[in-house]
């Protein structure tokens, strides 16, 4: 893994997503595609086009499509329904409870879009809440890939486990930071960097970051463990637990909201099994805005920058 | 088409389930009786005549399929799935108590039932999709889903309605239980929803009307339905809620509680009398 140089291929997770798809659509006939109208942006316009009769459009209806899918499943398909995170997890939210996690079907949601890094378009299309929506669901799984390649084989794992999976993709390229060879597991946490001093935990764009938020600490001789957990539901609670008694303490870093979200998630195991000095990093009770995306990292403070001031402090206040 | 099964026999049945129903809504203490009381003619005549099923093997994959949108009648479906043998009658008394298979709005995992259900407007989109993945897997089964009329208040409805006009599902099936009546009062006071029948039609639908209650001119409407070859169909069964015990009937205030003990001995009293003159 190299964080550092500046030839790192950008990809956007979306984009893996899509590759999936066509992969999936090669090998089963019962994978399905869904799409409420924004069928170019999530990616699924690639399976269309190679296979017409596996792919569903509904127009800008995604409640009807979310209920539709779960029609799908119970029909013995794999449907993948695609929207925009914020049209995924808020505006279909019921019709996601009932007609899907109630009935514990087989139905995977591709939210894409997810976070501030969509950029220009703000607040009413950076989804912000989904982990925290999809998290109180039971039955429900949540992956958020941090990258390209990653976003692939979670799409791939998706398929494969039965029950249904909230995919949150990205709108933008980001680094491609994880190698195609690199076994994915639903549920595992993988731990990117080794560290005695303090442990990160981030999923999603925030994994990059924190790479880059190692590399600074390590100049000022702070040890900092990288844990990609790109499972935020089920969570790894081993990987949790071992970081809080291996290292003491805890930054969670998140491109989400932070009320319900990521961080609170191993808060929970944290406060309630091994309570360490814990900081948690991501948008704070705030709607997103137009910007572009760097701009945007820095104006909600979800850089390595602050990562490195808030492990700074978790270490000092071990 | 199926043999079309004795007349008598249907009506019967239909008073004998709607004597479940107030038993088991009596015994648990809480329920609907109105919506379920209204929908059970359909329903004997779908279970007994226009519905393709093996009781034996619930998973049938060419089974047709009724989906209850309107969840909280769910007593009448119990009864007559009950009836029709998919588990003990017995089972009917567990209805809402802690540990049933029969929950106070339905739950996938009693056999025979199709959805979960209970927050309203989303059967139609379901069916939509068993409707298209038949179609894929060139199955002809038909695919029924019973709405109520205060149920199409919901986007939902109209979102699925869309859909299935504009993929011509035709072996789909929407079933309106017309009662005229929802939680807050009259339909047309609530939100009035003008020109029923017209709007389905702009939605591309065929439109069947029928009496609700009769048993007849519900295998008629059910026969028409699967005529149809180019687009979905919707029957709008014009019903009362309440229907078939006298003082629950046409009152919005029976929409959501169960009688208590004098209330219950006069509706199965007159039950029984209705039972009695069936002949």
């Amino acid at each position: 893994m190299n964080t550092s140089c500046e030839k790192i291929p950008m990809v956007p997770t979306r984009d893996g997503f899509g590759k999936a798809l066509l992969e999936l659509g090669r090998t089963d006939k019962n994978v399905i595609v869904l799409s409420a109208d924004l069928t170019d942006s999530t990616r699924a316009a690639w399976f269309k086009k190679e296979f017409p009769n596996q792919f569903i459009s509904f127009g800008v209806a995604e409640q009807d499509m979310f209920g539709a899918a779960a029609g799908l499943a119970l029909s013995g398909k794999i449907p993948f329904a695609c929207t925009f995170g914020v049209f995924a997890s808020g505006r279909a939210w019921d019709q996601i409870r009932i007609s899907i996690a109630y009935m514990n079907l087989n139905v995977k949601i591709g939210g894409t879009h997810g976070g501030i890094s969509v950029g220009p378009d703000g607040a009413t299309h950076q989804a912000l809440e989904e982990i925290t929506l999809m998290r109180m669901l039971p039955h429900m799984s949540i992956i958020v890939p941090c990258d390209a390649v990653e976003a692939k084989k979670a799409t791939i794992a998706a398929a494969r486990v039965k029950g249904p999976v909230y995919l949150r993709l990205g709108r933008n390229a980001c680094p491609v930071v994880t190698d195609e060879k690199v076994p994915f597991e639903i549920g595992k946490a993988v731990v990117l960097k080794e560290g005695k001093d303090l442990s990160i935990f981030a999923c999603g764009h925030m994994v990059y970051e924190a790479l880059l938020a190692h590399d600074i600490l390590k100049k000022e001789h702070i040890a900092a463990r990288v844990i990609n957990l790109h499972t935020p539901k089920p969570l790894d609670k081993d990987s949790i637990l071992k970081a809080a008694q291996e290292t003491g303490a805890i930054v969670t870093v998140e491109e989400h909201t932070l009320q319900g979200g990521f961080g609170s998630a191993i808060a929970e195991v944290v406060v309630q099994q091994c309570p360490v000095v814990m900081k948690m990093i991501g948008v704070d009770d705030s709607f997103g805005e137009s910007g572009e995306p760097e701009q945007l990292y820095k104006h909600f403070n979800l850089t390595a920058a602050d990562i490195v001031l808030a492990a700074r402090q978790a270490v000092k206040e071990k | 088409m199926n043999q079309r099964p004795d007349i008598l026999m249907l009506k019967r049945k239909a008073v004998e389930i709607r004597k479940d129903i107030v038993t088991m809504l009596y015994r648990a203490g809480s329920g609907h009786p109105g919506g379920s009381l209204s929908i059970v003619d359909i329903l004997v005549v779908l279970y007994y005549y226009a519905l393709r099923y093996n009781v034996r093997d619930p998973q049938w994959r060419e089974r047709d399929k009724l989906l209850l949108s309107k969840g909280h009648a769910c007593p009448a479906l119990y009864a007559i799935l009950a009836d029709r043998g998919y588990f003990p009658r017995e089972e009917l008394w567990t209805l809402r108590k802690l540990g049933s298979r029969l929950q106070g709005h339905p739950q996938l995992g009693l056999p025979g039932l199709e959805i979960s259900s209970g927050s309203l407007g989303q059967g139609l989109s379901i069916a939509n999709g068993m409707a298209l993945a038949n179609r894929m897997d060139g199955i002809e089964s038909r695919i029924y889903c019973i709405m109520g009329d205060g149920e199409t208040n919901e986007g939902q409805v109209w979102e699925a309605a869309m859909t299935a006009s504009h993929y011509k599902l035709n072996k789909l099936c929407a079933i309106v239980d017309r009662n005229k009546l929802q939680i807050d009062g009259l339909c047309c006071d609530v939100k009035d929803m003008k020109q029923f029948d017209a709007k389905w039609q702009s939605f591309g639908w065929e439109v069947v009307e029928t009496d609700g209650h009769d048993v007849q001119k519900l295998m008629d409407a059910f026969d028409k339905a699967r005529e149809v070859v180019d687009k979905p169909q919707v029957i709008i069964a014009h019903t009362i809620k309440g229907a078939g015990v006298s003082f629950m009937e046409n009152k919005v205030e029976w929409h959501g509680i169960a009688p208590k003990k004098e209330e219950y001995e006069k509706a199965v009293r007159e039950l029984d009398a209705a039972l009695a003159e069936i002949r």
